[in-house]
């Protein structure tokens, strides 16, 4: 049986402790909000917060997130990523868009006002296939600035 | 010609839209010179309703996979309805004939469905201008619908729509001829920047895709496939699988009949309780196969008889002039050969669908682009009547032509009859990447001769590619007119003599259509070569590509012989060398061609293109390091596809497309060897990510009044030659295979 803490709530899974973090929440929690998009950690659709820290819920077993705060993209809240994301009309299928978020609000913690490089290096693990990076990139730094 | 009905009291619409709800359905029946070139089916496609709480449903036929088509649609009839657009609600429309044509690719949304939102739009405002008069007592000539209701002027008295609904209902539709549609100045919304209906869904996680769609006591499936096209399962150890947690069982998916069109591919499926136990059941299959014919196919090898084809005369399919006779009198003859591969369409989320079997009745819910045609699928998958399947469309996360093809609706609806419960088939990003329905591998052959001052009068050109009719029809060797009309045939060079020939080429995967099709391969070698000869003529590209396309005209494909089904009536979308000449000179004003200063090891390049009846020019700045890397900081396109509904969303489209080109230009590239296809992942299928795409794509739309075009798959062709001429200026080395990035520039 393991613990872990999503959303803020406590939850018990007595499933396959090697089952990833995403298949989890998606199959057993229903929080389908993030998405599958690779099942090797190459894409960033998965992307939830650990602690606060983006990682790619695909390939992240279950095991090693007992005991850990998991945030999905149904518990981060109004964000000002959301509003920059409206402001910029970033989405075109949307599927990548919550990855891209989780990664984005990760580091805007960290860094809360990136450079282009910066963005360039925290986001080039998480792929739009619609190719929406010029105004990811845009709504990431008008986020920024409205944070400060 | 359309025919609009009132259809308030049939039954079927009361669940959507309430008792007392004001309904109008559309028939859109295509004029006569379409149905040659459409498979028409003459049916409803369009449906608006007013509750008596004021909400206006509208009913978007189209599936929404990142174009805005389920928002913009929609709208078109909003505005000319006079609605108030945060008023009004979409609902997706299910899979029916009744809507006409639904399947959601060609771009061509727009153009097909202006007129008949706006027909609908128009007959529902003049309605309910006339149920207010009656009310009031008044003639509905001072009535006017504004923002949600309508105004007796004289008296300035107002009835809002929802107030209007049921009164509405009662009157009959008005004739076509009777309709006062908006002017261009009148719009609300057409022409503005709106955002899609859904992203505020999207942006909190809340938007359902395929791949969320569930249902009580579903169970979730994934197939193991021939890896090889055609190959049949000798036997089937499933042991090791069934010891897997979750996992309950394993079903065989009978194999396809040739040709496999959308049949569902045959394999075995492992059934769990959950995606990932169903994945781990899969690895654990020992399976046998006879792998067929298609174990032949190495793609290298492939690629070897391609180009050899392509050195020899193949069928004409467009010949003007002599251009042998030119030949042997040009002052100089150029000579390129040009390739490109198989590519994948990787779309962000892999194929998924959801079944229902119960009662001789299948639902699905999937993420498809052309749900008749996953009706048309399962029907004949299950053999039942394609009236017993209904098919709810989710978002689609991406499609780019691969959710065209419903094959997974097969597998899952087969499933699901075979485990009597609903059943999710869910693809792996392998499972999409190796089984696709795959952009066709083209070699292209082009010779040119110019004359003492640079200027071409001959042109010939071949193209070689396993044709997606292969995909639907036994025996195929040649590509089909719509292909070949793709950038090939309806090129409209300016010069005196050409010849276009088709070779003989046959296929061993699954082809299918990827955004912008044909146009890709053949866009790629016709603007590149058309970069070479500016070059060999010393000539400025762009200068030289305005001179190929000649003097503003309309270029008459069919007096030339060429059989080509355009996109659109000839009529309307007549191939218009003047507005593609426009978009060259307009992106070369904003690019700042030939004035603007770069920094060293920075070029630029241009090319231009007619795709989806739009017209597309597309400058594209290159960065080549000294150790040969590629960069792109700019790119400047310029987009004549006529009427635009919302510039946001075509501007995003053609930043869209220059990411895509990128992939495509860069890295792109699907393999096989003995028919088993070589790529799996992201990690040897890489598409642009965000350091690696155009930093800035500058999107300008030419101001016009002409019919909607394309914007969806336009931007796509000129990108990779414009890219690749843009090498060619900063290093002097030609790129004439794609991807570049397995090449080394210096």
């Amino acid at each position: 049986m393991i613990t872990l803490k999503v959303n803020g709530k406590s939850r018990q899974f007595d499933g396959d402790p090697d089952m990833p973090l995403l298949w989890y929440l998606r199959d057993v929690a229903g929080l389908t909000g993030s998405k599958f998009g690779c099942g090797m950690g190459l894409c960033g659709a998965c992307t939830v917060h650990q602690d606060g820290v983006a990682i790619r819920s695909c390939v992240t077993p279950v095991r090693a997130v007992a005991g850990k705060e998991i945030t999905t993209i149904e518990g981060l809240g109004e964000h000002p990523l959301q509003h920059a994301w409206a402001e910029f009309n970033v989405a075109q299928c949307g599927y990548c868009q919550v990855g891209q978020i989780m990664q984005a609000a990760s580091l805007l913690k960290k860094t809360p006002k990136p450079t282009d490089h910066d963005i360039d290096a925290a986001m080039m693990g998480n792929i739009c296939r619609c190719g929406t990076y010029q105004r990811i990139r845009a709504a990431i730094k008008s986020a920024a600035k409205e944070q400060a | 010609m359309k025919t609009i009905s009132n259809c308030s009291r049939r039954g079927f619409l009361r669940q959507s839209f309430g008792a007392g709800a004001f309904v109008l359905g559309a028939r859109f029946l295509p004029a006569p010179a379409h149905a040659a070139l459409e498979s028409a089916v003459f049916a409803p496609n369009v449906f608006v309703g007013v509750k008596s709480d004021g909400t206006v449903l509208i009913v978007a036929s189209r599936s929404e996979m990142g174009t805005s088509s389920r928002t913009m649609v929609p709208l078109i009839l909003a505005d000319e309805m006079e609605a108030d657009w945060k008023r009004v609600r979409i609902e997706q429309a299910i899979g029916d004939s009744k809507y006409g044509e639904q399947d959601t690719d060609g771009s061509h949304s727009i153009r097909s469905f202006f007129g008949v939102m706006q027909e609908c739009g128009a007959s529902a405002r003049t309605m309910l201008e006339q149920a207010a008069a009656k009310e009031w007592n008044v003639a509905a000539s001072e009535c006017k619908a504004s923002a949600h209701q309508v105004v007796h002027h004289p008296s300035g008295r107002r009835l809002g729509y929802g107030e209007l609904a049921a009164s509405a209902a009662r009157l009959p539709v008005p004739d076509k001829s009777k309709l006062v549609f908006k002017k261009k100045s009148e719009y609300r919304y057409i022409g503005k920047d709106l955002p899609i209906y859904d992203l505020a869904d999207i942006t909190h996680g809340k938007a359902i895709f395929g791949m969320d769609a569930k249902m009580d006591g579903m169970v979730y499936a994934s197939v193991e496939h021939s890896p090889v096209l055609g190959g049949k399962i000798q036997s089937v150890d499933d042991k090791e699988a069934l010891k897997v947690r979750g996992v309950s069982q394993t079903v065989v998916i009978p194999d396809f009949k040739p040709p496999h069109a959308f049949q569902a591919l045959g394999g075995v499926a492992v059934i769990a309780d959950n995606t990932w136990s169903a994945f781990q059941g899969r690895k654990k299959l020992k399976i046998a196969w006879d792998e067929g014919e298609n174990a032949s196919f190495t793609s290298s090898e492939f690629r070897k008889k391609l180009q050899a084809t392509a050195r020899q005369p193949g069928k004409v399919v467009r010949n003007v002039g002599d251009v042998d006779k030119a030949f042997a009198s040009a002052a100089k003859v150029l000579e390129a050969e040009y390739y490109t591969p198989l590519l994948a369409h990787a779309a962000m989320e892999p194929v998924v669908a959801l079944a229902d079997f119960r009662d001789g009745h299948c639902t699905l819910w999937a993420p498809v682009q052309n749900p008749q045609a996953a009706q048309d699928t399962v029907a004949a998958a299950l053999g039942i009547d394609k009236k017993n399947v209904v098919c709810n469309v989710t978002l689609l996360g991406g499609g780019f032509g691969r959710k065209s093809k419903p094959d997974f609706c097969a597998e899952a609806a087969i499933l699901s009859k075979q485990l009597n419960k609903p059943v999710k088939v869910v693809w792996s990003r392998e499972d999409d990447m190796r089984f696709d329905y795959y952009h066709t591998v083209d070699a292209m052959y082009m010779k040119a001769g110019l004359d003492g001052a640079g200027k071409p009068v001959a042109w010939l050109q071949r193209t070689v590619f396993p044709s997606i009719d292969s995909t639907f029809s036994l025996g195929v060797t040649h590509g089909g007119a719509g292909e070949l009309g793709m950038g090939f045939t309806d090129w409209p060079f300016a010069i005196d003599n050409i010849r276009a020939e088709n070779g003989e080429a046959v296929n061993h995967v699954r082809i299918g259509w990827l955004r912008s099709v044909a146009n890709i391969y053949h866009e790629f070698a016709i603007g590149s070569f058309a970069d070479e000869c500016a070059h060999a003529a010393g000539r400025d590209p762009k200068d030289y590509l305005l001179d190929l396309i000649g003097p503003p005209r309309i270029v008459d494909l069919k007096a030339q012989g060429v059989d080509y089904p355009n996109m659109g009536p000839i009529e309307t979308y007549p191939v218009d060398a003047g507005r593609l000449r426009k978009v060259v000179e307009m992106v070369a004003e904003k690019s700042g061609w030939g004035k603007r200063a770069l920094p060293k090891g920075h070029a630029l390049g241009i090319a231009a293109h007619r795709s989806f009846l739009s017209y597309i020019a597309t400058v594209v700045e290159v960065s080549v390091s000294a150790d040969g890397k590629i960069s792109i900081p700019r790119v400047d396109t310029v987009v004549d596809a006529g009427m635009i509904v919302n510039p946001d969303r075509v501007r995003s489209q053609f930043e869209g497309a220059a990411v895509f080109g990128t992939s495509i230009a860069l890295m792109g590239e699907i393999t096989a060897t003995a028919g088993k296809i070589d790529q799996s992942n992201f990690h040897n299928y890489p598409v642009a990510r965000i350091n690696q795409a155009p930093v800035e794509t500058r999107v300008y739309i030419v101001d016009s009044s002409e019919p909607p075009a394309g914007v969806g798959e336009p931007g796509v062709p000129p990108f990779a030659p414009a890219l690749c001429n843009a090498i060619f200026a900063a290093t002097g080395m030609r790129i004439r295979e794609l991807p570049i990035g397995k090449q080394k520039l210096v």
